[in-house]
């Protein structure tokens, strides 16, 4: 029993990194209507600027003051999030406003592609590290219930908090302001928000902005705990299940998609992996997300898709 | 009309009774009955919003109404669709067209020949001479159209670069290539100027003396209903207020007045 | 001046029907299959033979196919690598189980196992579009790559994990020498080229993209919309899976699961973008171009005295696809076989500017 609470423990800190990505993804789907697949691509980018800003500061700057080092890598990573959203509005989704669903999604493969050249080229290449201070030692809780106490990691459950709290507050966002209306019906209908006045480009900006800064923040994440390398590019793959099944336009589905996937990878891993050989994790979340597609496309907290006639 | 009516027009071909049809709360239609001659033409109209290309829609299947039968054929459905429609000999036009943009004028008028084409993939892929002969015979059939319809010059061409005119003309193509006992046809003047509108008219009177297709059609220019039609069904919110020959209709009170407004 | 089709007049349907109704499209089709089977044998050297145009031929094969289905048909996949895996491990299973089965035999039983494979996973494509179908794809390429790598059965309990061919031979004639496996994979290419086309521009062709241009208007002409994606699924994987067989048995020799990654099925995307959606052309032009940016990334700056090292140059070739994709789907979508289009369309009224 212990064992498997360490197991469910473990899936939920995993599904929150996901819910993170997965995020996003919602944010920019949500407000423009685009499938970003440029997503992990973003978050590469946004972790290797961290590590490597957080490097570089201090030797330009000449201090060795690490939270100093770290609050200016972050600051110079979001406006370096800032210009990408200028850059990928300007270049790209402007000239696309009118194409179908299909060609904004092999766009956003392109953009995917280009900046992970780039990223790696302008960065470096090679694994590094990221250590804004999370916590690296595991803990043991209940330890009264169970022999040994069941094994928690520090670090992924302040993840967890974290993520917590930015869904909260994009959450209240999109609901409470002015912008979050803006965003909203954009999201909808581009050419009645047009119509009444929303600046579209502004709007694509803003809200690829915004989740530029949720991939820094999920960059920052991963690459504390897994050190930053190119793999994290392919984290795109790993969070589109979770969106599928908390439904593309749910921020609070996302979180809820990543912990079932989260827990379900990890569980069917240890549980029914060994039955058939193992490594099921690379499939089992699409395979979940793909008998969601066939049942109920719009995920658990999706709006219903309707194709018009 | 050249020749009398009594001449040319058959037995009952569609009828269909007490069709309703709602989505959600919003009645499209309520309890419309009429029916459908062979060979005649049969126009639709009524003003704005008043149902009538669901109703075009119910019959050949597009939307399935709550309530009320469809009779084509001598035979009686409650649910249709639109494949099944296509099947039995109905084909349409589309308000706001529905060409396949990628394709050439050829070949959208050839998917129009679909249903009557057999061979399986493999001749296909091979393009055995059973393929080939088949191709042919149906380029043949599709090529009399395109001389009926006069697009010869733009049969290659792809029909999204063609004005909006010609394209209505393939839209009434790629149906008459279905070689179609009932033709649905709806607004297919919608957005021509008088010469285009004597053009499609004269389409529209030929296709029915030369194939002895029955056509229904939506039309708002009433110089035009009342020049080519037979019978004529009013609409009005979702309920039929006439239906008759033209000069009946045009004198019916209740068809004056929801065009023109009561009198005050 | 040259490419007038003056007094070429078609007579009849069938002369306006064929592949290349221009004359001098004929001839230089004619000038570039004697090109192929006769100057390249003689002329071009083994590693030219083998590095290069081995892959082009077999990746065009491949790109015809998802072109197929997402040109033609307008089914969006990002599982092709799962497919050519199908394909060459299918045929593999069988050359190691029925050793005495003719290689074409091998060839075509993989393409018929990709077919199965690809119908299954085509089902979902009558439920759901676009985004949504590039998901249930993606998890065929997931699942397909686990079941290679972790299902003994499939790799005959093989330790490593890895397969690998024996000497191959066709008619009697051994197939290890550049120059006669060089004519095998052409051959093979030429004839499904073929076969492609005429399915493209016959009937069911033309069901392919009614479905992709309006499906609700296919229905209404009787178009079964079940039959037209299931069918090009079936083609597709058919021809993917053939030019799966052909990259492990012909190019590779031996191979692991990774080959056939999704690396492979992006690859297989660009191809199909880059050289022009809907264009059995197009194929071969996106192919070309893909498989020849490594060669010139690697080769080109060192011309000009500024060689790039290996990941430099790999991370150049990424922006460079990058940027290529959106410039073709904002400026020109159909691809390089539009530009070739266009460039004939010039060259008829050459030298007259229009």
């Amino acid at each position: 029993m212990g064992f498997f609470l360490e197991t469910l423990f473990g899936g939920l800190m995993t599904g929150m990194l996901y819910s993170l990505i997965g995020l996003g993804f919602v944010l920019i789907f949500k407000a423009s209507g685009v499938f970003n697949f440029a997503q992990g691509a973003m978050v590469l980018v946004a972790a290797l600027s961290m590590a490597r800003f957080a490097v570089w500061i201090p030797q330009w700057l000449g201090f060795n003051n690490l939270i100093l080092a770290n609050i200016l890598a972050f600051m110079v990573s979001a406006v370096l999030m800032f210009m990408m959203a200028w850059c990928v509005e300007r270049l790209v989704l402007r000239h696309l406003v009118n194409q179908e669903a299909t060609a904004l999604l092999m766009a956003t493969l392109g953009i995917a592609y280009f900046l992970e050249g780039l990223g790696q080229l302008a960065f470096g290449a090679s694994v590094y590290t990221i250590n804004v201070g999370m916590p690296k030692e595991p803990a043991f809780i209940l330890e009264s219930m169970f022999e040994g106490g069941v094994l928690l990691n520090l670090e992924d459950l302040t993840a967890a908090v974290i993520a917590a709290l930015l869904v909260a507050s994009l959450a209240l966002f999109f609901q409470v302001t002015a912008t979050g209306r803006a965003l909203r019906a954009v999201a909808d209908d581009h050419q009645a928000a047009q119509s009444v006045g929303i600046p579209l480009n502004r709007i694509w900006v803003i809200v690829w902005t915004v989740a530029g800064v949720v991939a820094l923040v999920a960059g920052i994440i991963w690459g504390s705990k897994f050190g930053v390398q190119f793999t994290l590019a392919t984290a795109t793959l790993r969070a589109l299940p979770v969106v599928i099944l908390g439904g593309l336009t749910s921020v609070p589905g996302a979180i809820i998609g990543g912990l079932i996937i989260g827990v379900g990878e990890k569980v069917s891993e240890v549980y029914i992996g060994p039955l058939v050989g193992g490594g099921i994790e690379i499939w089992f979340a699409y395979v979940l997300a793909l008998v969601f597609l066939l049942f109920r496309p719009q995920g658990l907290f999706g709006e219903k898709i309707i194709d018009r006639v | 009309m050249t020749i009398p009516l009594r001449d040319r027009i058959g037995e009952v071909v569609l009828e269909l009774e007490d069709i309703s049809l709602a989505f959600g709360g919003v009645k499209a239609l309520t309890d419309i009955s009429f029916d459908v001659r062979e060979h005649e033409i049969r126009a639709i109209i009524g003003p704005n919003g008043a149902g009538k290309s669901s109703m075009l829609n119910v019959i050949n299947g597009v939307y399935t109404p709550q309530h009320g039968s469809i009779t084509f054929a001598g035979e009686r459905f409650n649910k249709m669709n639109p494949r099944r429609a296509a099947e039995m000999g109905v084909a349409r036009t589309f308000q706001n067209l529905a060409l396949f943009k990628g394709m050439s004028v050829l070949d959208n008028m050839m998917s129009g020949r679909n249903l009557r084409m057999t061979s399986g993939i493999f001749a296909q892929a091979l393009r055995l001479g059973s393929a080939e002969r088949e191709e042919l015979k149906h380029r043949e059939f599709v090529e009399n159209l395109i001389d009926f319809l006069e697009i010869q010059a733009h049969r290659k061409t792809p029909v999204g670069r063609l004005p909006y005119g010609l394209q209505k003309r393939v839209d009434l193509g790629r149906a008459l290539a279905m070689e179609p006992r009932l033709l649905l046809l709806d607004e297919p003047m919608a957005g021509m100027n008088i010469e285009e509108k004597q053009d499609m008219s004269r389409f529209i009177l030929d296709v029915n003396d030369e194939f002895g297709t029955t056509i229904v059609l939506i039309e708002h220019d009433m110089g035009v209903v009342m020049d080519i039609s037979d019978r004529v069904v009013v609409l009005d919110y979702g309920k039929k207020i006439g239906d008759g020959t033209p000069e009946q209709v045009r004198q019916n009170e209740a068809v004056i007045s929801a065009y023109l407004g009561v009198a005050h | 001046m040259f490419y007038r089709e003056n007094g070429q007049f078609k007579t009849s349907y069938r002369s306006d029907q064929q592949i290349f109704p221009v004359r001098q499209d004929r001839i230089f089709i004619f000038a570039v299959l004697l090109l192929a089977f006769v100057l390249v044998p003689l002329l071009a050297s083994d590693y030219f033979i083998k590095a290069l145009l081995i892959p082009f031929l077999i990746l065009s094969l491949a790109a015809i196919g998802l072109n197929i289905l997402v040109g033609y048909c307008g089914q969006i996949s990002l599982g092709t690598g799962a497919f050519m895996a199908v394909g060459a491990y299918a045929a593999w299973n069988i050359g190691v189980r029925f050793p005495q089965t003719p290689l074409i035999v091998e060839i075509l039983l993989g393409g018929f196992f990709a077919t199965l494979v690809g119908v299954l996973f085509g089902i979902p494509s009558l439920r759901i579009r676009g985004l949504y179908l590039a998901v249930a794809t993606l998890a065929a390429q997931f699942f397909v790559d686990w079941a290679f790598l972790r299902i003994p059965f499939f790799t005959n309990y093989s330790p490593s994990g890895n397969v690998s061919v024996p000497a191959l031979s066709v008619f009697g004639i051994a197939l290890q020498e550049a120059i006669p496996k060089y004519l095998f994979v052409l051959s093979f290419v030429v004839i499904f080229a073929l076969l492609a086309k005429n399915l493209v521009r016959g009937a069911i062709g033309r069901q392919w993209m009614a479905i992709r241009d309006m499906d609700v208007a296919a229905s209404v002409i009787g178009i079964r919309p079940m039959y037209a994606k299931l069918t090009a699924f079936a083609v597709s994987s058919f021809i993917v899976g053939v030019a799966g067989a052909l990259w492990g048995f012909l190019h590779l020799g031996s191979w692991e699961p990774l080959a056939f990654d999704l690396n492979r099925s992006f690859q297989l995307l660009f191809m199909v973008i880059i050289g022009g959606l809907g264009s059995i052309l197009g194929s071969f032009f996106g192919a070309a171009f893909i498989v020849l940016i490594p060669v010139a990334l690697n080769h080109v700056p060192g011309w000009f005295g500024l060689p790039l090292a290996i990941d430099t140059a790999a991370h150049i070739e990424h922006m460079i696809f990058g940027a290529l994709i959106v410039f073709f789907l904002i400026a020109e979508p159909h691809g390089l076989a539009k530009l070739w289009t266009i460039g004939k369309e010039k060259l008829r009224i050459w030298p007259f500017p229009h």
